[in-house]
């Protein structure tokens, strides 16, 4: 193997580390998620650091890469992809990060195991880590053929994000149906006023980390646009209608 | 514009371009890449007729420049190399003055007229950038000038005469750094009115000065298309390889 080719096989390393990291970010984030496992959640927040720390040593070792050996074709292509690539992974890594600080903050945990199934958050989290391991398996193997199915999942996504606020909505207006019903009684309102506030805020704080779980997959079609740009140098940014 | 049609060339038995087939367009650039012996200089010197020089070559074909078959029974090789200038790889002045290196094209070309001669001598140097360099300094002796500023001497040499065309053997590949910006430099300025074929073994020196390039391997054109394309995403496998150093 020549000596450019070990570099870049460095390179490739380096980010497969870093992926491997970011899917067991997201599947503890998922587990401490769903059981409220703030423990887990905390080891989540402290190994964030690992992911940012490897987004800045693959960005320098990129620049090196691009400097000394002037790249072109389809090097040139990995390199500038990769570069994307661990900077998109970080941004997942924030925002597992987030969920799990959403767990530490240890309130809004489990409202309503009905609302919770009815959200589909775990189906979210299972689609997000698939997406996250196809695209690692697609980079490994150099293989696009795979693409098409990833980005369909993110649609897949999207369709619970979106279902997910309707949900949310009529949970709110449910509750709020419940207040006039109860106007006629004092303690009873205040009490159930408390109780709505309570829930509204808790179902804003899911629509956050629900939220979340929607960017991390536009994230993760974005990461397999770029392996599409190393493989086959198309690009299928901003290109979705087509 | 020039075009070649199915050229084969050979050095007594040795088959060195194989049928080669391409349009370079007018005031565009356009660079040869390839490994050593490929035959891209070869190919380069069939557009002013420099092999012709050579003993025991034959080449097959049609080699055409604005339309002329440049080797076509009338054709005064003189005359062509007046429209299709060269410079090569090592700057090459003549033991003489700076102004008169410049002029020597147009005195052997039986020019007289003293102030067109000056005039010309000072438009090539300004169209080689070199002008404000050596406005002072015209009869001093050309050996007296930096490497880089030797090749654009000769450039301005090559220019004098007012050729459409003009061809670069690896014009910077004996000059540093800042002399072979000043090159690049003078094509990207040179294309605006003439037609330059480059041929280079620097791969960076193709992808900033051309607009279009060839590749060649063992006599062929593997590939030839837009240097972006060719420098992002060739289509051969055998371009990538070797743009990226796999080659061999």
């Amino acid at each position: 193997m020549k000596h450019t080719e070990r570099e870049m096989q460095s390179l490739k390393e380096e980010v497969r580390q870093m992926w491997k990291l970011v899917i067991s970010q997201l599947e503890k984030a998922k587990q401490s998620f769903m059981a409220g496992n703030a423990e887990l959640a905390l080891e989540i927040a402290s190994r964030e650091k690992r992911v940012d720390a490897f987004e800045l040593k693959i960005d320098s070792d990129c620049e090196n890469y691009i400097a000394l050996y002037s790249p072109v074709a389809v090097d040139l292509r990995l390199a500038l992809s990769l570069i994307k690539i661990s900077s998109t992974l970080e941004r997942i890594g924030d925002f597992a990060a987030g969920i799990a600080r959403h767990v530490i903050d240890g309130d809004c945990h489990k409202v309503d195991e009905k609302l919770m199934e009815d959200l589909q958050i775990e189906k979210m989290f299972d689609t997000l880590i698939g997406m996250l391991s196809d695209g690692f398996v697609a980079l490994e193997s150099e293989n696009t053929k795979i693409s098409g199915k990833i980005l369909a999942k993110d649609e897949e996504v999207d369709a619970i994000y979106h279902s997910a606020i309707d949900v949310l909505t009529n949970y709110i207006v449910e509750n709020g149906k419940l207040k006039v019903e109860n106007d006629n009684n004092n303690f009873q309102l205040s009490t159930f006023n408390f109780q709505l506030e309570e829930r509204v805020r808790c179902g804003l704080k899911l629509l956050l980390v629900i939220r979340k779980l929607e960017r991390i997959g536009d994230h993760c079609s974005n990461i397999v646009e770029e392996i599409v740009f190393y493989v086959d140098a198309k690009v299928l940014k901003h290109r979705k209608d087509e | 514009m020039i075009q070649a049609k199915n050229i084969n060339f050979y050095y007594g038995s040795f088959h060195a371009l194989k049928n080669i087939s391409m349009k370079m367009e007018a005031n565009t650039v356009t660079a040869f890449i390839g490994p050593s012996g490929c035959g891209k200089s070869t190919f380069l010197r069939l557009f002013n007729r420099m092999n012709d020089l050579i003993d025991g070559t034959r080449l097959t074909g049609e080699c055409r420049v604005q339309g002329d078959n440049i080797y076509g029974k009338q054709v005064q090789v003189d005359e062509l190399r007046k429209r299709v200038g060269m410079v090569f790889q090592k700057p090459n002045p003549f033991p003489k003055s700076i102004f008169e290196n410049v002029a020597y094209g147009l005195r052997v070309n039986g020019m007289g007229d003293r102030k067109f001669i000056a005039q010309r001598v000072e438009e090539s140097l300004q169209a080689a950038a070199l002008w404000d360099e050596v406005k002072d300094k015209l009869k001093k002796s050309a050996f007296e000038l930096s490497g880089g500023q030797q090749q654009r001497l000769c450039i301005a040499r090559a220019l004098a005469v007012s050729p459409s065309v003009l061809l670069m053997d690896e014009p910077a590949s004996a000059l540093d750094p800042i002399s072979t910006s000043k090159i690049e430099e003078l094509i990207h300025h040179l294309k605006k009115n003439y037609t330059i074929v480059i041929v280079t073994h620097n791969m960076q020196q193709a992808a900033r000065v051309s607009d279009k390039s060839g590749f060649f391997m063992l006599g062929e054109l593997v590939e030839f298309s837009d240097t972006k394309k060719m420098f992002l995403n060739p289509d051969k496998k055998e371009t990538q390889n070797y743009i990226t150093g796999r080659f061999g």
